[in-house]
């Protein structure tokens, strides 16, 4: 009997009740929208459009360079007043093309609908994907055309759909799922005839009935497609799990889930690639969650990529108090921000603000590791947190790497389980950094 | 949008935390010694309450005071202390004078705990660390056991002792056994409080049913084995069982955080290889109980069976890390 899972993992409280019945709202486009040219994993964009230009929504404003990237384009129609370095949720300042808006959404020529997409080539659905600038909108936002493109000796036997969505109060998936279900399937048919030996799997978490209802039905028809239910547990919708838990299969260590013939896409990315193949309407808005207790409207909102934080906090009736905590994606893996001046990327998938009265705002002082094992046994990895911590904690980098730290996704289990409040993963990243870098990295705080 | 952003908390993800800790692991632990506590004083009289509670604030205050003396962040409050002093008093013998038993709490947290650097870097479990050392300055007070439910402190053989001198007919009946209603330590006679005990733990998560189910296990097929070769009965196994100190030692010692190993392969290692030291022991070793040296000795090789039985890493087919 399969069990739709894997091994490891925790049980978090999902906290999903305040957002998950509330449909999607189209939000309005703010007075300015400031535009990465870096949303993606790889190669910033070269800027194409100048100070004073005129620009269309949908129209590219920083083109790819090399395969590993992906076009940006302006979510707007309005007039570029400059080009200025925000901060991005990972921390880095990026320069984003600023775009005043006119309000009058003129689209852009080449967005027209596509005569006939049934009958589109794997190439030219390909070309349509890597010209509408589609990544990998679950949060890693790997370019979406890369990953249909594995090398040839690969055999892409599965598409994976990753509706799982498993980090507490993100629903943004969930509503696409249940809102936009017909896209989704059409991108997942389009995906699929890119990589012709491929059966295509949907697989959703067993706390979404409503979505599972709905695909069920949908997919009575599909040959080709079927539906995934998986037990909640996180973390499920990590690549890596994911895959495991639909086929069994494990991507080697170091390596991509082509190793073992699959392809993982996120829901959203689907419904992306439907718009992009039969409109031509490249990737200029996205769905996510703005909640927490620090927010007088918890809501999904479908937001134009490059919005600022500050404006969708705007939107969503305010803070309630003072924020203590702001988090961009979700409370497992998201980044705590600094500040609300950072614009919304193509890897958004939400917005988490706590106040002072949330659990979430605090931290608990770090005590010496009680070797209780908690960690070693919700590790999805099999691999031992708490010592490679402690050889991170010391400097001893061969030794984490012997720990296989590099192995570690980061997922944050480990720290979740930790009764003496240890910041696994914290230390764990530090190693992965020294690791990766050959001993080049930043200098160790934790070293005198 | 005024810039209210500031003073934000800037720390690394997760930003969600189970509501486990290491104070309320302590107190789970506590709790789940409270059925045998209560037997301790429904069997041996208010005396070993008496013991228990001078245990627990004589470790409390040692720790107190080397912590003190040590410079290190007092850490009284997170209950591991009062946890070790409630441990070895249940493993005294009921008529233990109060100052023995305070020694061996002391004793327990210092040699057993402080000078290793406090909680998590012992090597050997502190309770059992105490109760060695009591039983080696005070062997003949460490060995006088007295019939439960007694009005004086009547001295008897514990079933252990019965067992290990062939004395099979004066033994007490497996329901005494059981309940705990024959002599021997404070708080390990009732294998029944224990086993509560021992399943709240489960339970709440705290401990992994892998030692104490292992350790168990071991000691159950071994004194088969050695019963059906002896002719001994059925019932052989469960003697062994039910008496001295193993349902406390498989559920409470053994499971100790610090001293068990952190892999799942290991722990079951360590269980098993303590029923067969605990076995040896009480079978053909000198002594009648075999529990607390077997935790001890196993408590050294932990490291190894940690470094020896590394979980496969997924994804990977050889078994990592390998050691130079």
């Amino acid at each position: 009997m399969k069990k739709n899972s894997f091994f490891g993992g925790v049980h978090i409280d999902a906290h999903k009740e305040f957002t998950n019945t509330l449909s999607i709202i189209t939000a309005p486009a703010p007075k300015t929208v400031y535009i990465p040219l870096s949303q993606h994993i790889g190669v910033p964009c070269q800027p194409i459009v100048k100070i004073g230009d005129e620009v269309k929504m949908g129209q590219m404003v920083g083109e790819s360079r090399g395969f590993v990237s992906i076009p940006v384009h302006s979510s707007v129609s309005g007039r570029v007043t400059g080009i200025q370095r925000k901060p991005t949720a990972n921390g880095r300042f990026v320069d984003c093309i600023v775009i005043q808006n006119d309000f009058e959404d003129t689209l852009y020529e080449s967005i027209i609908a596509t005569e006939e997409p049934d009958k589109l080539t794997a190439k030219e659905i390909l070309e349509k994907i890597t010209n509408s600038g589609v990544a990998g909108m679950g949060g890693a936002t790997f370019p979406t055309h890369v990953k249909l493109s594995p090398p040839p000796d690969k055999n892409i036997e599965y598409i994976i759909l990753n509706g799982i969505e498993c980090e507490p109060f993100l629903t943004a998936d969930h509503r696409i799922l249940v809102e936009r279900s017909e896209k989704i399937l059409q991108g997942l048919i389009y995906l699929l005839k890119t990589q012709p030996l491929a059966k295509g799997l949907i697989a959703i978490e067993d706390n979404k009935p409503d979505a599972i209802q709905i695909f069920s039905r949908l997919l009575e028809k599909q040959q080709n497609i079927s539906l995934v239910i998986c037990p909640e547990k996180y973390p499920q919708g990590s690549e890596k799990q994911l895959i495991y838990a639909c086929l069994e299969r494990e991507v080697p260590a170091g390596g991509l889930p082509s190793d073992v013939g699959v392809i993982v896409q996120n829901v959203g990315t689907a419904a992306a690639i439907t718009d992009a193949v039969e409109q031509n309407m490249p990737l200029i808005e996205r769905v996510l969650t703005i909640n927490g207790n620090g927010i007088a409207k918890p809501q999904n909102l479908s937001v134009r990529i490059g919005t600022l934080y500050s404006d969708l906090v705007e939107l969503a009736g305010g803070f309630i108090a003072s924020p203590s905590i702001v988090i961009s994606g979700g409370l497992m893996m998201g980044t705590a921000v600094f500040t609300l001046d950072i614009p919304v990327t193509k890897g958004t998938s939400g917005i988490l603000v706590f106040n002072d009265s949330s659990p979430f705002a605090k931290r608990e002082r770090e005590r010496d590791c009680a070797r209780c094992a908690k960690c070693v046994d919700v590790c999805p990895m099999s691999l031992e947190p708490s010592s490679i911590a402690a050889y991170a904690r010391k400097g001893r980098w061969e030794d984490a790497e012997r720990f296989e730290a590099i192995s570690c996704v980061e997922c944050g289990s480990c720290a979740f389980v930790c009764p003496c409040q240890i910041p696994l993963v914290q230390y764990i990243r530090l190693a992965k950094q020294y690791i990766t870098s050959k001993g080049q990295g930043p200098t160790n705080p934790l070293v005198k | 949008m005024e810039n209210t952003n500031n003073n934000l908390l800037i720390a690394s993800s997760p930003h969600i935390h189970s509501s486990n800790s290491l104070d309320l692991a302590m107190r789970d632990v506590l709790l789940a010694l409270l059925p045998a506590v209560f037997a301790a004083i429904l069997f041996f009289g208010l005396h070993s309450f008496l013991v228990i509670t001078v245990c627990a604030i004589s470790a409390v205050f040692a720790e107190f005071v080397a912590q003190k003396i040590m410079k290190r962040t007092v850490s009284i409050s997170d209950g591991s202390a009062a946890l070790t002093g409630v441990l070895l008093a249940l493993c005294l013998p009921p008529s233990i004078p109060l100052w023995i038993a305070a020694i061996g709490a002391i004793s327990a947290i210092i040699i057993g705990k402080q000078v290793f650097g406090g909680l998590g870097h012992n090597i050997f479990n502190p309770a059992h660390v105490g109760r060695a050392i009591l039983l080696a300055s005070w062997p003949v007070a460490m060995t006088t056991w007295t019939l439960p439910m007694a009005a004086d402190a009547i001295a008897s053989a514990t079933p252990l002792a019965l067992m290990k001198a062939n004395n099979f007919a004066e033994l007490p009946s497996l329901a005494s056994m059981f309940l705990g209603n024959i002599s021997g330590s404070i708080g390990e006679t009732s294998a029944l409080a224990l086993l509560l005990g021992g399943a709240y733990l489960i339970w709440r998560g705290q401990i992994d049913w892998k030692i104490p189910a292992s350790y168990l296990g071991t000691v159950a097929i071994l004194t088969s084995i050695y019963g059906a070769i002896n002719g001994l009965g059925v019932i052989y196994p469960f003697y062994h069982l039910f008496s001295g100190g193993l349902m406390i030692g498989a559920f409470f010692m053994a499971t100790d955080w610090v001293t068990s190993p952190i892999t799942k392969k290991g722990r079951l290692i360590f269980g098993i290889c303590l029923g067969i030291l605990t076995v040896l022991i009480r079978l053909k070793g000198g002594l009648n109980e075999g529990v607390c040296y077997s935790i001890l000795i196993m408590n050294m090789a932990t490291p190894l069976i940690d470094r020896y039985s590394k979980a496969r890493i997924f994804g990977k087919k050889r078994k990592e890390p390998k050691h130079e």
